[in-house]
This record gives structure tokens, sequence and C-alpha cells, in this order.
């Protein structure tokens, strides 16, 4: 009896250390790595609303989406459309959030209604063509008119603010002040929380058993009564969402968007995140986003002055040799780790039959 | 409501030049269980599929409980009332047998996207009635200790259990099994057979693919026997059993 009420106790604990955990991390990240950590951390937050978003994609439904990034460029660029000089609109921040949302949850669906016919590899080169073409819309709708501003993008972009409060002006506290990246920190933070939240709601529903089910076996789900096309349309079309308000504060935080920030390699390292972190598993591909985006920063702080020191000079640069690094990291979980590095425990028993 | 629940007529299927059915006529009376038999490769599960939506019939007509449902989807056809099983078995098969069976109730809960976020009172009570039924729905067909088993590690006969207990859960008026006995030892045969046999007795119109003739002919209020896509039979087990045409389909000719 005690013991079974020692055990909410204990887990109630864990929750409240890792929320303290959450909400000091800027100051000791900012502490011990300088402000330029605190703006990764942003980013690493940003990654994680992403990498989510996709997972309803790949990992609850099995649809194999190498396009995700054209969603985040959808919610960017429509939140520089409609806050800065460039178009002469500075809507409120509030606003265009849900309605980048609402937008990239159109493109999902405008994507997937003609597409989810294919399966497979063939449904993956499609999005990714559709990836593509919405950058390559961006780099090019400086003509007729001026709508994107072309290669060299949207800048002057309005932050983020809440009543008088201005993200972008950072925050005092005792007396101390502390940059932007350390409120918008809280703001991705709450966001982030939130995808967390519907995230969980949806896999134990209706809904996500319906996409478990289809990712299983499409013709038994289809022999169950599910509407296979529609069930895998809304996927699309909710994951496109998530992509969509993550772009939005990007360009907020940013203050800056251009096509370049949205290239397929951009996608490749949002379904990295997935895959590495363990496919349809929350907390796996949390931690996936973490890794993806913080080592390789970890790298560019030690590789740099290590050949300095080294050599002398630098050798090799280091996003070049990033991208080694990286393919080298997602072989060996392959390897390995077929199921990723924090995989579910349905997933894993999954891909550990397939492999011999 | 006429008594007749599943009538087809003139069916034909073919697959290029291969004729996989021709001009099948089959009617299934409400409340009874309808065997399908044949030699292998005769047709029977081309008309399943066709049945269940999975094909398109190339020709005839196909009613269900007074609506044609020839060109419908697998989906809207489980909704008006079929529900099937697999001859290989399809579970999920890395979800508990529960969760199985709760995939199954999709169509009777109405939670959409913001149900499931917000997860009003309302999707609760049907969440956990949900459970509940899947939960009945196990017991039923015996398998209630096994609900927190992955599926696929149930042993073969429980598969094919959950199968039913899965397809039982859309609330089928016509319950299709696809050789539902196959891979059972004796004692798990005629558990099955009781389990059918209790089925049907609760309300619900069988269709039966099975090789085991013993069970069919055992159990079954008709019978179509097909062979080379064509119906060679029709009748009682009785008048199936005696019928010179099956003897020869099964036996060859000198045998009759």
């Amino acid at each position: 009896m005690t013991k079974a009420r020692a055990l909410p106790a204990k887990v109630w604990a864990g929750y409240g250390l890792m929320a303290l955990a959450l909400l000091i991390a800027p100051f000791i990240v900012g502490q011990l790595g300088g402000n330029s950590w605190v703006r990764i951390l942003d980013f690493a937050l940003l990654y994680i609303m992403l990498a989510l978003g996709l997972n309803i994609v790949v990992g609850f439904a099995g649809l194999l989406d190498l396009g995700y990034i054209a969603f985040y460029a959808v919610g960017a660029y429509l939140y520089a459309l409609l806050a800065s000089a460039h178009l002469d609109f500075h809507v409120s921040a509030w606003i265009i959030l849900p309605l980048g949302a609402l937008i990239a949850c159109g493109a999902g669906a405008l994507l997937g209604a003609p597409t989810l016919k294919l399966r497979g590899d063939y449904l993956a080169v499609v999005t990714l063509g559709f990836g593509e073409i919405v950058r390559l819309f961006m780099n090019n709708l400086d003509r007729p008119f001026n709508l994107t501003n072309g290669p060299q993008g949207i800048s002057g972009i309005d932050p983020v603010s809440l009543g008088e409060f201005g993200f972008n002006k950072g925050i005092t506290l005792f007396g101390q002040h502390y940059p932007s990246s350390y409120a918008y920190y809280y703001l991705f933070l709450v966001c982030m929380l939130i995808v967390v939240f519907v995230c969980l709601r949806l896999e134990n529903s209706r809904l996500g058993r319906a996409w478990v089910a289809i990712r299983e076996d499409e013709i038994a789900a289809q022999a169950m009564g599910i509407n296979t096309r529609n069930v895998k349309l809304l996927a699309f079309a909710l994951g496109a969402s998530f992509g969509g308000v993550a772009g939005g504060l990007f360009a907020g935080f940013q203050g800056f968007v251009s096509p370049e920030s949205f290239t397929l390699m951009e996608s490749v390292m949002v379904v990295c995140m997935v895959v590495l972190g363990g496919m349809g598993h929350i907390p796996g591909v949390i931690l996936g986003a973490v890794l993806l985006t913080i080592t390789p920063e970890i790298l560019r702080d030690i590789i740099n002055p290590l050949q300095r020191s080294l050599f002398g000079r630098s050798v090799v640069d280091p996003e070049n040799l990033r991208m080694v690094l990286f393919g080298l990291a997602l072989v060996l979980v392959m390897l390995f780790r077929p199921a990723g590095l924090w995989p579910s425990r349905r997933r894993r028993e999954e891909l550990e039959d397939d492999s011999p | 409501m006429s008594a007749i629940l599943l009538r087809g007529q003139g069916l034909c299927k073919h697959f290029g030049g291969l004729k996989a059915l021709t001009d099948v006529n089959l009617s299934i009376v409400r409340g009874t269980i309808y065997g399908l038999i044949g030699p292998n490769g005769a047709g029977k599960t081309t008309l399943f599929n066709l049945i269940t939506g999975l094909y398109r019939a190339d020709g005839g007509t196909l009613e269900f409980d007074g609506k044609s449902i020839l060109t419908c989807k697998p989906h809207t056809i489980v909704r008006c009332g079929v529900a099937r099983t697999f001859q290989n078995i399809r579970l999920f098969g890395h979800m508990t047998a529960l969760e199985n069976v709760m995939v199954a109730r999709h169509t009777h809960l109405k939670a959409g996207v913001f149900g499931a976020i917000f997860r009003p009172p309302a999707v609760r009570a049907e969440e956990a009635a949900c459970r509940s039924e899947a939960q009945r729905l196990l017991h039923y067909v015996g398998i209630g200790t096994q609900a927190n088993r992955i599926a696929r590690e149930l042993s073969y006969g429980d598969q094919r259990r959950l199968e039913i207990a899965r397809a039982l859960a859309t609330e089928p008026k016509l319950l299709a099994l696809d050789e539902p006995a196959a891979g059972m030892n004796p004692t798990e045969r005629e558990t099955l057979k009781n389990l059918l046999l209790q089925i049907r007795n609760d309300g619900t119109t069988l269709l039966l693919i099975e090789h085991d003739v013993k069970l069919v002919l055992g159990i079954c209020d008709q019978l179509s026997v097909l062979n080379f896509g064509q119906c060679i039979a029709q009748g009682t087990a009785e008048q199936v059993r005696r019928d010179p045409a099956v003897i020869t389909a099964y036996l060859g000719s000198g045998a009759a």
C-alpha cells in the first residue's frame, strides 16, 4: 500500500525536477557557453516541434515524407509577408501563427490528396519534389511582382510580442539583462510543450490507433472500416500544421527568411531526427532532435581549435566534416540500433524481426 | 426486411486472360451459416474479395441488405455490415490483442482531432466503452486472458480467434471467415466450431470458406461448391455430398 502511494510521489518529483531543469536551462547554458548557445537551445526547441510534426506522418502513419520542410517554409514566409515592411503588413503574431498552422494544414492536404495513393518510395519521391517546388517558388516569386523578394529573402520581420512585451528586447531579471534568445526560449518551450501534449493525446486516440493500424497492415486496416485515404490525409495535414507553426516562430525569432533555410538538406535533417531518435516514439524523437541540433555545434566548437593546435591552421571546414560524421553516425545507428536510439517497445520488435 | 442478406448474381472476375470467377450466383439467408468449398484455386478467396470490396467484379450484381455493394470500397462495405478475416492471418502484429480489437471499433467511435486532443467527457466515456467492449469480445472468443499480449506472440489458434474478435468488433451482419480452422489441431477445431455456432445463435450470419470438410458439413446450412471459377453445386450439406459433379471435382472422374 505504502509503495503504491510512494510511486506517484516519485513520479511527480521527477516531473518537478524536469520542469525546473527546463526553466533554468538557458541560464545555465548561457553561463557555460555564452549567448550563442542559448540560441542553439532555441533552435533545438524549434526542431523538436518540426520532428514531432513529421513523426505523425513518418512515425505513426508510416508515410515517408521527404519534403516536410516545405510546410516550415510556408509558415515562415506567411509570417514574413504579414509582419514586415516588405508588403507593409504588420499583423500580430498571435493571429499569424494559428493562420500559419491552418495554411500549412491546407498545403499538406493539397499535397496529400493526389499523392497518397502512392506507396513507399514513390510517395517519398513525390514529396521530395514538392519540397523543392515550394523552395523554388520562394526563390523566383520576385517577378512578375515582388512577393517573396527572391533569393535575397525578406528581412526586418517584426518580432513576436505579447502586449507591451517584445520578445526581441530580452528580459531583465534581478537587475541583470538577458538578450532576446532567453525570452524566445520560454515562448518556444511553451509551444513545444503544447505540441508534445497534442502528440501524446493523438497517439492514444481513435486516430492514433488507426494510423498505427495503417502502418502495420493497410489492407487489414481497410477491412476494419478505416477510410485509409482520409486518415492518411489527416496525418499529413496535422503534421504539416506543426511545421507551419514552427516556421512562423522561426521567422519571428530570426527576423529574416530566405529560401536558403528550406533546402532539401533541412528536410533530410528532420527525417534523420525522427529515424535516429526512434520512429513513432515521442521521447525518442525529442532526443533525436536535440542530439542532431546540438552535436554539430559542439563539433564546431571542438574541431576548429583542435585543428589549429594540431596543424596550426584550419585544414577541413567543420561544415564538411559535419556531414561526414553525420553519415557515419547514421550508418552506425542503423547497424547497431535499427529501431533508433530510443524506440518504443512496439517499434523495436517490428524492426528487429525484419532484420535477419 | 427480406430473408436474404446477401445476393450475388452472375458474378464474374478475370485477371487478364484468367477467368477466376464466371457467372457465380449465391444467396445467403439471414441467421444461417453459408459454406463455400472447392479445390485449391477454385476462386473461393476471389469471391470473398469481391464481397468485401477488395476486388471489383467485372460483371454481375451484388446486393447486401437491399443495397448494391458492387462498386463500394472495402471500408464502406464494413460500414454496411460485412466483416472478414483473412486466409493468411493479417493482424496488426505489434499491437496488443486488446488494441487490435479496439482498432476495429473505429467506425463506432466519433472522436475527431479536437476530441482526441481535448478529450472531453464524451470522448473519455467513448474510449472506456470501447476498451470494455474489446475486452468483452476477447472473452467471447475465449482469449480474454491474453488481452495485453502482443498479437504476433499469440499461438496460431489464438491469432485466428483474435481475428474473429476483431471482425466482430465492427458489429457485422455478415461475418466472412476465410479458412478459420487452417492450422488448428482437433481440439481447437472443436472449440472453433462451438464458437461459430454461438456467433450464429447470437444473430450474426456467417460465410465460411473451409477445407475441413467435416467441419463444413457439420455446421453449414447451405453450401456452394466452386471449381475453376464456376459454381458446380449448391444446396444443403447432404445434397452436395451426393452430387456427382462434386465427387468428380474432388476425387476425379473415375471415382463417381
